[in-house]
């Protein structure tokens, strides 16, 4: 298996750690009820084909990446990376 | 029986082997295999269940009866081995497997004589009674009984290698097509590869004889193999077994380096490949199928293909008076070299009614074997057939039942193969694996001009796939004769058993059983009968096994399906892919600058992690670990200690919104914290439970040095970049792990400060101080900081400087009654402090737990707060940290369990559990920390201790956890 | 029919013509009293424990493929009770003592082996941890012996005590550890459920469940509608699509797990050998294959198949501990489909839904749960509460932070 770092490049697996499904990204707000904070850590759409699921370059450039595969075939439709690239260059 | 002028041995090469000890000699360029047929070799080996007499069936790596041990010296064997496979060197020692006591005379070959009680499945109808009888009889027996080759027990000695190889087109196989996939794609200028598991490119080309370009097909072989392996941009892989199919284009492959040879030193037995290509042609060619008939196991009945490749490839009869049996017509071309050659064909038995009857030798049309003779070798056949019943007197006989076209890569993605009714057999399914086109036999292309045709337009295709154009090569003039196959797929109505599986022992009465039994899916059947679990993994049986099936069930062949094809394509040693992780190999090996510091001392390096930390420091005269230990904890309490603890994390984060960050992700607050303080940070996993701890310094309005505990130093690296890249992307802060750029040490006691004053001019740091010092022009950072309750500082330097510092620091210390203090001590040193490792943040702890819930901060968010509030995080009902201490002197041990005194002791009554203990020579106790259920309202109780491994039962005092200078006057002072 | 030694011989002096079905293959009926989804181990034996501790036999199993098709036919036939946890110790407590039991229990012979397990370890810190965990063993009732170094190398003196990476302390004995033949289990509940009178339904997809005023009314097939008031999903690592026909989402995700064996060899391990630090186990099958396996492939998948990082970080893992085994060769491969929860332990329980009920979240250790996790189900679906040692298994415990967490690496999904 392989993923093409935005950063990096086409990298074996090996390269990378996996953090599961991108619902993670949509952290609820502080205060939200324990059935918000239920969803967001442990409920799962767990889908069988097109996922879009969360990994992180660690033996690269740290860019934690956004995939969207499928979990039946393994193919790779895309990977981003989770953090937009930074507007207008370095503050 | 070896001929003249024929095949690719190196007849001036005379190379002796033994077999079960005797010696015998074959040539270079030999198999093992072809080497005992030459020598009238036919019992090579006993089959699995029945341990009946087995010879030679093929002469690929498909195998299921010819298999040995190969010996070394210092007891090293491989077992297993295929004769087939296995190349001849001289001193090459192989040995027969699975008989006792010799190959002749195996008393297990009784199991052959009670097979009507052994059939499918019977062991799970017996044994259960009486019950011990299983574990103590039964299953001994069955598993002594079981088993084919054996290991040697001792370690394996050899050296195996794995290695990375890219390329644009991977070629698997060649043969007539891989060659011409090959050659397409070389002189387009792709980057090739060309794997080929045996050890001799060509393929069927070498075996099967014939002409290819208007010459003998070997020589069109050697040619095409100059021209590939002359060229820069291939690269040529014989003995590489493509054994896997992965995601991306990744392929798994074992070249079998040296194992053709006599070991030697310098060379690795076998290399793991890790093939990455961007097109593949799959080229893999077909595979022979038995025929079902009565005892069509006998040693000297073997595949027609074989005979052949035995034939013009060795130069090797395989039998005086050669018989054919086959459904189609690719077995006449055996007959015909047979007869050319001068071997005796005693009759080709066609078991179609309306094939040709035209050959040389007697032909016996709609042919069924009915028996067959000779228990260690074959002796003769009868066979009904057209024209009455037949008795032959032969000593081989080759059979055909058609070609199994080898899909095996094609299906280990899921992909399921297709049946093709105009040869009977199944063909890859369409774009079963991306990137990778099936072409030749392996795709049902049987002719050898189609192969070579449609291997180049594969590679064509493959090409224009990667943007790159090849031309078309001129294909030479080859074979193409039309292929025709009636399937025969066991003899009806005879008595006697028809080998399907030969390695399993599994008949046709066992497929037959099994749907009896309604262990009718195909699945259930091989479960059910072991077909297809060999070594061969069904690739000589499981078509023929599943058409037995389908006849049984009244299903059809499509309807029944095959089981799933698996990788590996051939078996691979669990060394060769396990390269490299031998010894200390498996795991990265950490080293503190203080290590060879450390060890010259006399130091016991403990593993903490993938680092290796002194354990104690033994001084002349100690003789157990505990003295030492003792002494150095009296010593950082009475004078000062040093320490290397440079394996702790270390994060560097700078930017305008870097103490914005701290607060997200420590529960307390860091953006209060002034220049130059430091401060202890809790850090929760978004679960609500510890994830970590450790002091944060500020070293700047906007520059932060986190350290992290030495386990989750990674742990936490990863966490803050999720938390950054995820949640907070567009804030100004940025960080780095300098865990490998300062070595720190800790300088502890009560002369601390007397010893940093010898190093220079230091700042009189308050508690939680930090500043840039010099020392010897060299920047540093000294920390005021103590994990060990007294008054203690930690410096810092740059990497290459640690080691020189390390030995400094002790110089001194020993000036002052101090010196190094190990692992051992500063787990005693927290212990009496109450400070908490991962032996009590282990991962199920809260905040709440270890007392620290205050420092989850109420005026802001942080990770984990929310869930750490959830209803089961919280509550008496949880175990809470406390100190114990033994009511009597005894020692405590960690993982023993607490429970209320009077108390039954069992789960239900459960109260808690011990993490850590150590001796406090301080206050000459056993001290212990654990989780205690509602622990802390009940400091001053009495807790019973029972460690049932140990033999340890006894009664402690639940205490505060902080045993030492509970108010921090030593700490601060 | 039933099995013995002299039914072997009798059957085998007349040719085997006299064995009859295993099971039946009965056609569905419009209606049963209850449903269970999913003809694995753990479907097969709720089905089982229903009929023969509750009397329910007007019930069906419904399986998409053939009997035993999931992860019961492919894992690594580990069976234990060595956990350390109130609510997991008791559970796989009292599935050893079913396991104990079964062959008499079912008349089959599921080969179930007590040979040992040793649980390694390579510091003091996962001694102590070691020692906790046998504590609560013995606490519960069953065995535990801490082994030091010697000890272990008196048990498994092959393994490399002088060059591996994380040299060995000691470890773990389990001695009512052990394996079975894993089909066989998945044949027993079977043919003992047909025996009962529960119908065995393959090639049977449940496409839908049909739901009515919060209700449970049936299932639609691929053969048909059939009403049940009781349904219970028992689908393992296919939870998340099913729960979804229901409108739920399962605190789930389905990982690949891989396992291995290796050609036939005569005996050289006597034991199951659980290498933490290496993610690795390994024993040796009845038949002479060594059977080895090692941690999750780490991506969401349903593909049953893995890659090769794992393959490669299993065999290294070998190499460093018992070089011995260097010259095996691994003949097969496979995935299984693992149910992982959150905090990786398992979920039997009622739903929102009246009459569905749920099994599911056994990550990589559910083979040696199949006899308790059914009669636990069976339990919950004929009695409506939570058998007692199933009672921590709650699905809304991630919500209240009831976490049962034997590795501690966290109640979120991946980190397990």
């Amino acid at each position: 298996m392989r993923l093409t770092c935005p950063l990096c490049g086409p990298r074996d697996r090996r390269e990378f750690y996996y953090y599961g499904s991108d619902d993670y990204l949509n952290r609820p707000a502080e205060g939200d009820g324990p059935q918000a904070w239920d969803a967001y850590l442990h409920l799962r759409d767990n889908p069988a084909g097109i996922t879009h699921d969360l990994w992180y370059h660690d033996m690269g450039c740290s860019s934690w990446l956004r995939v969207t595969r499928n979990t039946v075939t393994h193919e790779i439709h895309a990977v981003d990376a989770v953090a937009a690239p930074a507007k207008g260059g370095a503050k | 029986m070896r001929l003249g002028g024929k095949g690719q041995i190196d007849r001036s090469k005379p190379v002796r082997f033994s077999f079960d000890g005797r010696i015998y000699s074959g040539f270079k360029g030999d198999t093992l295999a072809s080497a005992l047929l030459a020598n009238g070799i036919r019992l090579v080996g006993r089959s699995f269940k029945y341990h009946r007499p087995r010879g030679v069936l093929t002469a690929g790596s498909e195998e299921p009866n010819a298999m040995v041990e190969i010996l070394e010296s210092q007891h090293q064997q491989t077992p297993n081995t295929r004769a087939t496979v296995q190349e001849l060197f001289d001193g090459l020692r192989a040995r027969s497997q699975n008989r006792f006591p010799s190959l002749a005379f195996d008393v297990m070959g009784v199991n052959d004589y009670v097979s009507p009680f052994l059939s499918a499945g019977f062991y799970y109808k017996t044994f259960m009674w009486p019950r011990p009888f299983w574990e103590k009889l039964y299953e001994p027996v069955i598993r002594r009984a079981a088993g084919l080759g054996s290991l040697s027990r001792k370690h394996d000695e050899g050296h195996y290698e794995k290695a990375w190889a890219f390329c644009d087109l991977l070629v698997i196989g060649a043969g007539p097509t891989g060659l011409a996939a090959a050659l397409t794609a070389a002189r387009a200028g792709a980057d090739v590869i060309l794997a080929d598991e045996d050890f001799r490119m060509g393929g069927r080309l070498l075996a099967d004889g014939g002409e290819v370009g208007g010459k003998p097909a070997a020589d069109w072989v050697e040619g095409v193999l100059a021209e590939l392996s002359a060229l820069p941009n291939v690269r040529l892989m014989p003995r590489t077994s493509v054994t896997g199919a992965y995601d991306d284009g990744t392929f798994g492959a074992l070249e079998r380096v040296s194992l053709h040879r006599s070991p030697a030193p310098h060379l690795p037995r076998e290399c793991f490949w890790r093939i990455v290509a961007g097109q593949t042609v799959l080229a893999a060619g077909a595979l022979e199928r038995p025929l079902a008939f009565p005892d069509n196991d006998r040693p000297g009945i073997m595949m027609a293909g074989a005979v052949r490749a035995y034939l013009n490839r060795f130069g090797v009869a395989a039998g005086k008076r050669v018989t054919l049996v086959a459904n189609n017509d690719s077995a006449r071309a055996t007959a015909r070299q047979l007869m050319a050659a001068g071997v005796k064909v005693a009759a080709i038995l066609d078991t179609r009614p309306d094939a040709s009857a035209v050959e040389e030798c007697p032909v016996y049309l709609d042919a069924t074997i009915l028996s067959t003779t000779g228990r260690k070798g074959l002796t003769s056949i009868t066979v009904s057939h057209s024209g009455g019943t037949s008795r032959i007197e032969t000593d081989c006989l080759a059979m055909s039942g058609g070609w199994n076209p080898t899909v095996h890569l094609t299906c280990h993605l899921n992909g399921r193969p297709v049946w093709r009714e105009d040869i009977a057999a199944f063909v890859p399914a369409p774009k079963a694996v991306p990137r990778l086109t099936p072409a030749g036999a392996c795709n049902g292309t049987f002719s050898t001009a189609a192969c070579l045709a449609e291997g180049a337009g594969a590679a064509r295709a493959a090409l224009a796939a990667l943007g790159k154009t090849a031309p078309d090569i001129d294909l030479p003039q080859a074979e193409d004769a039309p292929y025709a196959i009636t399937p025969f797929w066991q003899t009806p109505d005879v008595s006697g058993r028809q080998w399907l599986d030969f390695a399993n022992d599994v008949t046709t009465k066992d497929v037959k059983l099994s749907a009896q039994e309604n262990f009718a899916s195909v699945e259930h059947m091989k479960r059910y009968t072991t077909q297809g679990m060999a070594p061969d993994q069904g690739k000589n049986s499981n078509v023929g096994a599943l058409a037995v099936l389908a006849d049984a069930t009244g299903r059809g062949i499509p309807q029944t399906g095959t089981t799933t094809f698996r990788p590996p394509y051939t078996p691979v040693s669990i060394a060769a892919m396990g390269a490299g992780g031998r010894g200390a190999g498996f795991a990265p090996q950490r080293y503190m600058t203080s290590d060879q510091a450390s060890r010259d001392r006399g130091a016991p390096m403990i593993e903490a992690g993938l680092w290796y930390r002194p354990g104690y420091f033994p001084k002349p005269g100690e003789t157990t670990w505990r003295e030492s230990c003792d002494r150095e904890v009296m010593m950082v309490r009475a004078s000062v200690g040093v320490a290397d603890v440079s394996t702790l994390g270390k994060i560097d984060i700078q930017g305008k919104d870097a103490a914005r960050f701290l607060d997200l992700v420590y529960t307390n607050t860091f953006s209060t914290l002034p220049t130059g303080r430091v401060r202890y940070g809790l850090m929760l996993r978004e679960d609500g439970h510890v994830l970590d701890d450790g002091t944060t310094a500020r070293l700047g309005e906007n520059h932060y040095l986190m350290t992290t505990t030495t386990a989750a130093a990674g742990l936490v690296m990863r966490h803050l970049d999720f938390v950054h890249q995820a949640f907070c992307a567009d804030w100004d802060v940025r960080f780095i792990s300098v865990t490998e750029t300062w070595a720190q040490f800790a300088i502890a006691g009560p002369k601390a400060r007397e010893l940093l004053a010898t190093l220079g001019d230091m700042p009189d740091l308050p508690f939680m101080g930090v500043a840039p010092v010099t020392l010897g022009g060299v920047a540093a950072r000294l920390f005021r900081i103590s994990f060990s309750g007294e008054q203690g500082y930690e410096l810092a330097v740059p990497t290459r400087y640690g080691e020189a510092l390390f030995r400094d620091l002790l110089a001194r210390a020993e000036t002052m009654g101090g010196g190094p203090y190990g692992m051992e001590a500063l787990n005693v040193l927290r212990i009496e402090k109450g400070f908490i490792t991962h032996a009590e943040i282990h991962g199920r702890t809260t905040a709440f737990d270890i007392g620290l819930e205050k420092m989850v901060s109420a005026k802001k968010d942080c990770i984990g707060k929310a869930a750490a509030a959830r209803p089961g995080m919280v509550g008496a009902e949880r175990e809470q940290l406390v100190g114990l201490k033994p009511v009597t002197d005894a020692a405590l041990s960690a993982g023993a369990h607490l429970f209320t005194p009077g108390e039954q002791v069992k789960r239900e009554t459960d109260q808690g559990y011990v993490t850590s203990v150590g001796y406090s020579p301080v206050l000459k106790s056993w001290l212990g920390l654990g989780f205690l259920k509602n622990g802390r309202a009940r400091i001053g109780e009495r807790i019973r201790l029972v460690d049932h491994l140990r033999g340890i039962d006894l009664l402690c005092e639940v205490c505060d956890p902080v045993f030492h200078d509970k108010e921090g006057v030593k700490l601060r002072g | 029919m039933r099995y013995s030694g002299f039914k072997v011989i009798k059957e085998g002096l007349f040719g085997n013509k006299g064995w009859k079905p295993a099971w039946r293959d009965p056609a569905p009926k419009a209606e049963y009293d209850a449903i269970i989804i999913g003809g694995g181990g753990h479907g097969l034996s709720t089905a089982y424990y229903l009929a023969r501790n509750h009397g329910l036999t007007n019930i069906a199993v419904l399986e998409k493929g053939y009997l035993g098709s999931g992860n019961i036919g492919r894992n690594t036939t580990i069976v234990r009770a060595n956990y350390f946890l109130q609510g997991n110790s008791e559970f796989y407590s009292h599935s050893m003592k079913l396991w104990e039991g079964l062959e008499s229990e079912l008349n089959y012979n599921v080969m179930h082996s007590q040979r040992g397990l040793i649980n390694l370890f390579h510091s003091d810190g996962q001694r102590d941890a070691f020692a906790r965990r046998g504590n609560m063993m013995v606490n519960q009732g069953d065995d535990a012996i801490l082994l030091d170094r010697e000890g272990v190398r008196e048990h498994l003196p092959y393994l490399d005590f002088e060059q591996t990476r994380f040299p060995i302390y000691g470890g773990l004995l389990h001695p009512r550890g052990g394996t079975a033949r894993h089909d066989a289990v998945a044949w027993g509940y079977a043919r003992g459920a047909d025996r009962r009178g529960v119908d065995l339904i393959q090639n049977c997809e449940v496409t839908g469940i049909d739901i009515e005023n919060g209700r449970v009314t049936g299932v639609q097939t691929t053969r048909g509608a059939i009403r049940a008031k009781k349904v219970g999903m028992v689908v393992a690592g296919r939870s998340s699509q099913v729960a979804a026909m229901a409108g739920m989402r399962l605190p789930i995700e389905s990982h690949i797990l891989q396992a291995f064996v290796t050609e036939g060899l005569k005996p050289v391990i006597d034991h199951v050998i659980s290498f933490g630090m290496g993610h690795f186990y390994i024993s040796q099958s009845d038949k002479g294959g060594l059977v080895f396996g090692g941690d999750l492939d780490f991506y969401a998948s349903y593909a049953s198949r893995g890659n090769l990082p794992m393959v490669e970080h299993v065999m290294e893992a070998g190499m460093t501990l018992m070089p011995m085994i260097g010259r095996a060769k691994v003949l097969r491969s496979w995935g299984g489909i693992m149910d992982m929860s959150p905090d990786g332990s398992p979920i039997i329980d009622k739903t929102h839904i009246d009459g569905l009920f749920v099994d599911c979240g056994w990550n990589y250790g559910g083979f040696k749960a199949v006899p308790a996790s059914g009669w636990c189900m069976a339990h919950l679906m004929a009695t409506g509460e939570s058998h007692p040692v199933a009672a921590r298994f709650k699905l809304n415990r991630f919500e209240t932070g009831h976490i049962l967490d034997e590795e501690g690496t966290g109640s979120q999904h991946n980190l397990h």
